[in-house]
């Protein structure tokens, strides 16, 4: 058993029940530093079990308790451990490392608090991560979800943060509740709440409308997290007032953990059951995603609030993620894998990047910020790098990801998708850049009805002196841009990835490893893309979203009456977004009742 | 009637849901989705219910004799605790809302639009 | 989009989620034939491994006990997270708490409420310790004695007042009792892991079925739950009690 797999859940637990305990007396460098240290260790600890995992051929099985199976029949909770899992924990406890950086020495409104319930996120992700039982997932989800909810709504004085942390709070709890619907019918049919064991139970017999069921369910609880299309509305809400270091961690991996729930579910519980019907879950699964491509791109580019804009961008990619996990073969998993990882970092980075900007001008509005970015040199790197990062310029993480999601993909119009929501949200991070940097652009709303728009004034989010910019906001992000610079240029990180991705597939190895029995090893797939496709495809993405910054920065007379003539449609989505829970439940019901009825309706009415 | 159980679990859960996307107050939309919340309870211990059988606790029945299910009782438990806290957030956003506002309309104070 | 387009749309969503959801629930079994193997397998093996009656206590507390863990760190960040946004904003200055509005007269409490509140105290909190104690052998346990030791001090506000209240109830102590319960599980856990192989493994001694004393880690870890359970929720209701103390005093509707 792998001895060290509980430490990186429960040591962040009981150093944040010490901070929390002890807030009295501690003093806050003190804090900072022992927080600081324990996510540091918690990345050690993950980095080791990630290489553990990759050294194993099968997945590392650790039972709470000492209670293995008893007559195949799984009565404790496991921790099954394989390296796509350990890899994306090590993720999560390296963001939170370089975000709890970013906190040195200021949100101090709340004492030692912040920092606890950040910890309290840590060891949540990281369990969400690592573990083999549907009940297990569903604890860590929520513990996520509360800490989250109040992280959201920090900054009191304001009413936009509360607002925001009650639509996130709602949504995310009831698609919770959905996924705890679903998990009480496969309990009800299968008696088990481990993974592998409902997987095996349920390949017994043929499945039903309940199989199917439960996994529109539980996945939509999973989905609403990840913020796809129709359930993503909450995410713009959040991200635009929650404090810096709580957004990096939001977009960097909270989103993806979503993504991940919905593949892990799929690969364990369903895949036996509904293995003869993949192609109605890839053919639903893939329209959601592409949706979410889409729309989150364009939204993306309407916006003016900074923080928002970012917001959409990771909901346009958490499409581009479903769509590398939909395609349902290693290759489209190993590109999305590797997609997260480069995303991580460069979103991570260019949160901090808004956080900069809002420090020192405490407004993260692109047209406030007119020009005011040119004397920031820092800011400029992040920005303009992370920009590039985004899009998906060869040798970031994400021009390879991409490139190996296209190759598994094998469609032209799936590529045209991934080039859309490339050129889209790179390109709007990159206007910003030439309007916040250079000077290029209108420092004044051109559109009429512009004030419908969210304005990014904002309170300042620490007791910094405004003046200068400490290290501690801009160390985290050049060291983020450079790790995504680094694991781009990993010569092994393909092959790696792909031997991962081949595990996580191996449905009949999980539930052997974890109850027990033989299974035979899979084939690795060949990978049919090369490093020159990577290049070529990013390359062109990146200079198409130069383009598209270049032309709405300088555009000019043309530019107004193509802008005129796209108002009416862009007034719809600006209005779809309102602000109202309301709004937001009757898309989740919505969306639930479509997905539901257009998986069954593939499943049952087509033939196999 | 052995549907009747399960029929009161997907009610509570449609009716909860219809609350929060009408409501015009938030302390009604809390509740609402504590509402939601209970359907899942009554899911689970419905799933776990053996006609005949008593309760999974043994001291004043010897060990042996048929119980109904233990798992679903405690899923259950965790589940109130969970359902308590969010409320608990919740309410205390909606105390700070009114605090600013004066008011507990969530269509009146929006966080932000488009 | 108007109300009642609203409201007509939400219909038809519900409706059709409400046919696919009883088209899926009807693949269950019908009510009362729970079929699956894992209470069963609890049920027969719980009693004598654990030397407890309670077998909802043993799965809480031992079995799934990493699930009983994250639940009580759920309450703590919840509770930490409620204190976090309840806490006083930058513009509230910390005046003493005084109860009722300066041009209001509140009428005296009557002895009755007053009386009835000393006796109920005692009882409640007698009961209380019992509730927790006793979780593994009769329904109960760390929770549910941790809320009801959590009424406590409601019952002090109720029956004597904020003036009461407040010095009874110091903030700074509470919550190192909560940090120390919620601590206390990770401890425990972790000493399973020094002294066995798994965290969370039942080093203890098991003691006897039907005494006290029996469940080896199973009734530590219930006390430290229910320690836990019971400052979170006093911190709880002091937060908003704090608030609603400030409305009443900046002349908003309480």
């Amino acid at each position: 058993m792998p001895v060290l797999a509980p430490l990186p859940v429960v040591v962040p637990l009981l150093i944040a029940a010490l901070l929390s305990g002890g807030g009295a007396i501690v003093p806050r460098r003190l804090a900072d530093s022992v927080a600081i240290g324990t996510a540091v260790f918690a990345t050690g600890v993950c980095a080791a079990l990630l290489v553990q995992a990759s050294l194993s051929p099968a997945p590392l099985v650790y039972w709470f308790g000492n209670w293995p199976p008893r007559g195949g029949v799984a009565i404790g909770i496991a921790f099954v451990i394989d390296p796509l899992g350990a890899g994306l924990a090590t993720l999560v406890a390296g963001l939170t490392s370089a975000a709890l950086v970013f906190t040195w020495r200021y949100f101090d409104a709340v004492g030692t608090l912040f920092h606890a319930l950040l910890l309290v996120f840590l060891a949540a992700m990281i369990g969400f991560c690592l573990s083999g039982d549907l009940f297990n997932l569903f604890v860590f989800f929520e513990l996520m979800g509360a800490v989250a909810y109040a992280l959201t709504g920090y900054k009191i004085e304001e009413t936009g943060p509360l607002q925001g942390a009650l639509n996130f709070a709602v949504l995310n709890s009831a698609g919770a509740f959905l996924a705890l619907t679903g998990t009480a019918m496969i309990y009800g049919r299968t008696g088990a709440l481990n993974l592998a064991q409902i997987g095996r139970a349920l390949e017994a017999r043929p499945f039903d409308a309940l199989v199917v069921l439960s996994f529109v369910l539980i996945s939509t609880g999973f989905l609403v997290k990840g913020a796809l299309v129709p359930f993503h509305f909450w995410l713009a809400d959040a991200h635009a007032v929650a404090p810096t270091p709580v957004c990096v961690l939001f977009s960097g991996v909270m989103v993806e953990l979503g993504v991940y729930g919905t593949a892990r579910v799929y690969w364990t519980v369903f895949d036996g059951a509904l293995g003869p019907h993949a192609a109605s879950v890839r053919g639903v699964l893939l329209g959601i995603g592409v949706l979410t491509a889409v729309l989150g791109g364009l939204m993306c580019w309407l916006q003016r609030h900074l923080k928002r804009l970012l917001a959409f961008s990771t909901v346009s990619h958490a499409g581009v993620f479903l769509i590398g996990v939909s395609l349902l073969n290693p290759t489209g998993l190993a590109g999305s894998a590797i997609y997260i990882l480069g995303h991580g970092l460069v979103k991570g980075a260019l949160f901090m990047g808004a956080g900069v900007l809002l420090h020192r001008f405490s407004t993260v509005d692109e047209l406030e910020l007119h020009g005011r970015g040119a004397k920031l040199p820092f800011a400029w790197v992040i920005w303009g790098a992370d920009g590039l990062g985004l899009v998906g310029l060869p040798p970031f993480g994400t021009a390879i990801g991409k490139a190996l999601i296209e190759s598994a993909a094998d469609s032209t119009w799936v590529m045209a998708v991934l080039l859309l929501s490339s050129v889209l949200t790179g390109g709007a991070v990159l206007r910003v850049f030439g309007r916040v940097f250079l000077g290029w652009g209108d420092a004044a709303p051109r559109q009429p009805g512009g004030g419908r728009e969210s304005t990014g004034a904002e309170e300042p989010e620490s007791h910094a002196p405004p003046g200068r910019t400490p290290w501690v906001m801009t160390v985290p992000p050049l060291v983020l841009l450079g790790l995504a610079l680094a694991t781009g240029l990993l010569p092994a990180l393909v092959s790696h990835s792909l031997g991962a991705a081949v595990e996580f597939h191996n449905h009949a190895g999980y539930l052997a490893a974890v109850l027990g029995g033989q299974a035979p090893a899979p084939a690795a797939p060949t990978v049919r893309t090369s490093l020159a496709d990577a290049a070529g495809s990013g390359i062109i993405a990146t200079l198409l979203a130069l383009a598209l910054a270049l032309v709405s920065l300088r555009g000019g007379g043309s530019l107004q009456r193509v802008a005129a003539w796209l108002q009416p449609p862009q007034q719809v989505l600006h209005r779809l977004h309102s602000g109202y829970v309301g709004d937001y439940v009757i898309w989740l019901v919505l969306g639930t009742a479509a997905f539901a009825a257009l998986l069954s309706g593939t499943i049952f009415l087509l033939p196999a | 009637m052995s549907w009747l159980p399960y029929l009161v679990a997907a009610w509570l859960l449609l009716v909860g849901l219809y609350g929060i996307a009408t409501s015009r107050n938030m302390i009604h939309l809390v509740v609402c989705l504590s509402v939601v919340q209970s359907s899942t309870y009554v899911l689970l211990l419905c799933v776990g219910y053996r006609a005949g059988a008593g309760a999974p606790v043994f001291s004043d029945v010897p060990p042996g004799t048929p119980s109904v299910d233990p798992i679903v009782q405690a899923l259950t438990l965790t589940d109130i605790v969970v359902g308590a806290t969010v409320t608990a957030l919740l309410l205390a956003i909606a105390v700070q809302v009114h605090k600013r506002t004066g008011s507990l309309d969530p269509r009146r104070t929006r966080p932000m639009q488009g | 989009m108007n109300d009642r387009l609203r409201t007509a749309v939400f219909l038809v969503g519900a409706a059709a989620l409400g046919l696919l959801l009883a088209w899926g629930f009807s693949g269950l079994a019908p009510f009362g034939n729970y079929p699956g193997p894992y209470g069963d397998v609890l049920v027969q093996i719980a009693p004598n491994e654990r030397q407890i009656q309670n077998v909802v206590t043993a799965i809480n507390f031992d079995y799934r006990g990493f699930d009983t863990l994250g639940e009580e760190f759920i309450l703590f960040a919840s509770v930490a997270g409620a204190l976090v946004l309840l806490r006083e904003g930058i513009e509230e200055e910390d005046r003493p708490h005084t109860e009722g509005l300066p041009d209001r007269h509140l009428p005296p409490r009557s002895e009755a409420v007053r009386a009835w509140g000393l006796a109920l105290l005692v009882t409640i909190f007698v009961f209380g310790v019992y509730m927790v104690l006793h979780g593994q052998l009769s329904p109960g346990g760390g929770f549910q004695g941790g809320v009801i030791l959590a009424t406590v001090p409601l019952h002090l506000f109720l029956s004597g007042g904020y003036r009461v209240f407040r010095p009874l109830t110091p903030e700074a102590l509470i919550e190192v009792a909560e940090a120390a319960g919620a601590g206390a599980y990770v401890v425990v856990g972790l000493g399973g892991m020094l002294a066995g192989i798994a965290f969370l493994q039942n080093v203890l001694p098991l003691g006897e079925t039907g005494s006290l004393v029996s469940g080896g880690t199973i009734m530590v870890i219930n006390v430290a739950v229910g320690l836990e359970v019971s400052a979170g929720f006093v911190l709880l209701l002091s937060a908003f009690l704090r608030q609603l103390l400030r409305l009443r005093r900046s002349g908003h509707a309480a």
